[in-house]
């Protein structure tokens, strides 16, 4: 608890990157993309800040914008309490990795590394030094006089880490680092990227379409679509209480059950059954009940225990895929098909297609979005 | 029609296809390939024979007459073999000309390139319509003869012309630009410009601008930006665009003619003098022979220099 209090505590005093009502608009009068709009957040100095979304909702945007590489049409960005706005990138104290890693073909893996260094004036054997230093940190000393094409996309991946981490970035920004590489050895690199940043107590803003990979790596994440920012919070916050449908959506598998709130305790599905719910919403307010599929039991028809008879639903398994940890069941209620996730116990029993089953949740796992 | 009935069975000592199915052997893919090159040959064979025929006979020609021995009636005997030709090339006349022609390239190709340099880069920095709309105007002087260009700049350049009223105009007095060598080579640049400036554009357009992104994200500044990866990651346009730019510069003969007048002889109007009105045909063959061998070696180390640009 007091880890996560001093983690996601980003809203203290002097973030390492604080963004105010930053929008980014590009092209002209009559073409206006509005790729960025009035996105505020703060990210606390050593943390690991995810940027989540789909394709072009503006996140890859924002990084460009920490980094200098873009600037924003209207807003306030500050990195370390001074305002960087307008700033070229060689003037603010980030550092970027870049999606595909835009390594310099015409220089060694040493020159890559150093170039930062040698572009600040720092001595040529310094620089050096440095760069073999960071060289052995992403594992990769004996390669130094390698061209970046002589290497493998892990290894690449590596250098374009150390040639911005040589600098010694305030932040450290990520744009899709681990997009181009395969699935086992983008878990290898999550695990590496999460230990480096924890010792090196650097921030590193991380920008990523996979909510997987934002999940398991991140401090806190942003969910962003359409230019705007939904919601920012740690990987629990987004799971179990994401604030509308697209969040709920987005961040894992859910079942989104349309709904009409009926009072401040219970709520009224489509097919007209009433279901004990929680909400602020005014009564007569569309809304939709988020399930998470593990969140709902399986069982035979009417064996609901009497404690969740109000959290009911009966109906047929139209398909059962068996995921070796889990078991995957499709059930038809009249108007809706439900996911179910059960774990694949052995003792438990299995359902079949055409069983008649019923399916209850407990009501602290049902949470409404508004549409 | 089968596959394998396509598989010439005669020609090239491949043996008789027995197998009935269609496996890509060695021998049917090798069988495929020499049959497409002998195709490919039969295609190109006109433009061979026209290149032959047109080119390459009178090339020898020249470097034949240049071995040559001049007669007293201004023609050449095709006998009694000698380099006399080419030991004259070391007279301090040809040197002073050889020199002149060499710096006055070297100044055309240097005043190119930091012309078209920026240009070129503005050009591949654009939206698909301006740059189009950029090409077609570099394009635009090829729609006139080369010769009417350069009369153009002679009526420009001479003592009544527009350059000289305008100077006058403004207080300046009169210019004499015409037949000086800085009028050839404003001829000489402005004919070659387009040469220079499309293999930059070429060279730039297709480089990652991500890597420019990054090496300003890693503290360079514009200039060390454009020092240590704009430029050498299009060298190769550079060298390209360079050596098409000196090679006619070394050798051209209507600019320096037109706009240079008789006090400026550069190499190609030497050799059309050895030509036509000296008569000498073995020393104006050795002259265009050494010439080509210089262009010849500059070719090479281009393409030494891994420049494919163009």
């Amino acid at each position: 608890m007091a880890e996560s209090a001093e983690t996601h505590g980003a809203t203290r005093a002097n973030p390492a990157v604080a963004l105010r009502g930053i929008t980014k608009r590009f092209g002209s009068d009559d073409t206006v993309v509005v790729a960025v709009d009035d996105v505020s957040l703060d990210i606390a100095d050593g943390e690991f800040f995810a940027m989540l979304g789909p394709s072009g909702c503006g996140k890859t945007t924002t990084l460009r914008m920490i980094a200098g590489l873009e600037f924003p049409t209207e807003g306030s960005l500050k990195i370390f309490g001074d305002e960087v706005g307008t700033l070229p990138p060689n003037k603010r104290p980030v550092n970027t990795v870049f999606q595909n890693y835009a390594l310099f073909p015409h220089m060694t893996v040493l020159d890559n590394v150093s170039f930062g260094l040698r572009m600040q004036k720092v001595s040529k054997s310094d620089a050096a030094a440095r760069a073999r230093e960071l060289i052995g940190l992403v594992r990769l000393s004996g390669m130094e006089h390698r061209k970046p094409a002589q290497l493998s996309g892990g290894q690449q991946q590596r250098v374009a880490l150390a040639r911005a981490l040589v600098n010694r970035p305030k932040v450290l920004l990520l744009d899709e680092p681990l997009g181009a590489l395969d699935l086992k050895l983008r878990q290898e690199m999550q695990g590496e990227l999460k230990s480096l940043q924890r010792e090196l107590g650097v921030s590193f803003v991380f920008v990523t379409h996979d909510q997987e990979e934002a999940l398991t790596m991140s401090d806190r994440i942003a969910v962003m679509d359409d230019g705007r920012l939904l919601q920012v919070g740690s990987a629990e916050d987004l799971y179990e209480r994401p604030v509308n449908r697209f969040v709920a959506d987005f961040i894992g598998q859910t079942n989104l059950i349309e709904a009409t709130v009926a009072d401040g305790a219970t709520i009224v599905l489509a097919n007209g059954s009433k279901v004990a719910a929680t909400t602020a919403h005014p009564a007569g307010a569309k809304v939709f009940m988020s399930l998470r599929p593990e969140s709902i039991t399986i069982g035979e028809r009417g064996s609901a225990p009497a404690e969740f008879r109000a959290d009911c639903l009966d109906g047929t398994v139209s398909e059962a895929t068996y995921l070796g940890h889990a078991v995957d069941y499709h059930v038809s209620i009249d108007w809706i098909d439900l996911e179910v996730r059960t774990p694949a116990v052995v003792a438990r029993k299995r359902y079949r297609p055409g069983d008649n089953v019923s399916v209850w949740w407990n009501r602290a796992s049902n949470w409404l979005v508004a549409d | 029609m089968s596959v394998l009935d396509q598989v010439p069975v005669d020609g090239g000592g491949s043996p008789p296809v027995s197998a009935p199915v269609a496996v890509a052997t060695p021998e049917f893919e090798a069988a495929n390939e020499r049959q497409s090159r002998r195709r490919g040959l039969l295609i190109a064979l006109p433009s061979y024979a026209y290149l032959v025929v047109f080119f390459a006979v009178p090339l020898l020609t020249v470097v034949i007459y240049s071995f040559a021995t001049r007669n007293r009636f201004g023609g050449a005997d095709l006998t009694g073999w000698n380099i006399d030709s080419y030991q004259e090339l070391g007279d301090d006349l040809i040197r002073t000309i050889f020199v002149r022609s060499a710096v006055l390239a070297l100044i055309t190709t240097v005043i190119c390139l930091a012309v078209s340099y920026p240009f070129a880069y503005y050009m591949a920095t654009r939206g698909e319509r301006t740059r189009n709309l950029m090409l077609v105007f570099v394009m635009i002087p090829f729609w006139t003869n080369f010769l009417v260009r350069n009369y153009a700049w002679y009526v420009i350049l001479g003592s009544d012309g527009p350059l000289s009223r305008i100077t006058e105009f403004v207080g300046l007095g009169p210019t004499r630009v015409l037949f000086t060598q800085v009028a050839v080579v404003l001829g000489l640049v402005y004919g070659y410009l387009p040469f220079m400036i499309l293999p930059l554009y070429a060279a730039i357009e297709r480089l990652d601008g991500r890597l420019l992104e990054a090496s300003r994200d890693l503290y360079a500044n514009g200039f060390q930006s454009f020092r240590h990866v704009l430029l050498p990651l299009s060298m190769p346009g550079v060298i390209a665009g360079s050596i098409l730019v000196f090679i006619p510069s070394l050798g051209a003969y209507v600019t320096p003619q037109i706009l240079g007048g008789a006090k400026t002889t550069l190499l190609g109007s030497y050799i059309v003098t050895q030509f036509l009105t000296a008569r000498n045909l073995p020393f104006g063959a050795a002259m265009s022979t050494v010439l080509m061998a210089v262009m010849l070696a500059a070719t090479i180390v281009y393409f030494r220099k891994g420049g494919r640009t163009l």
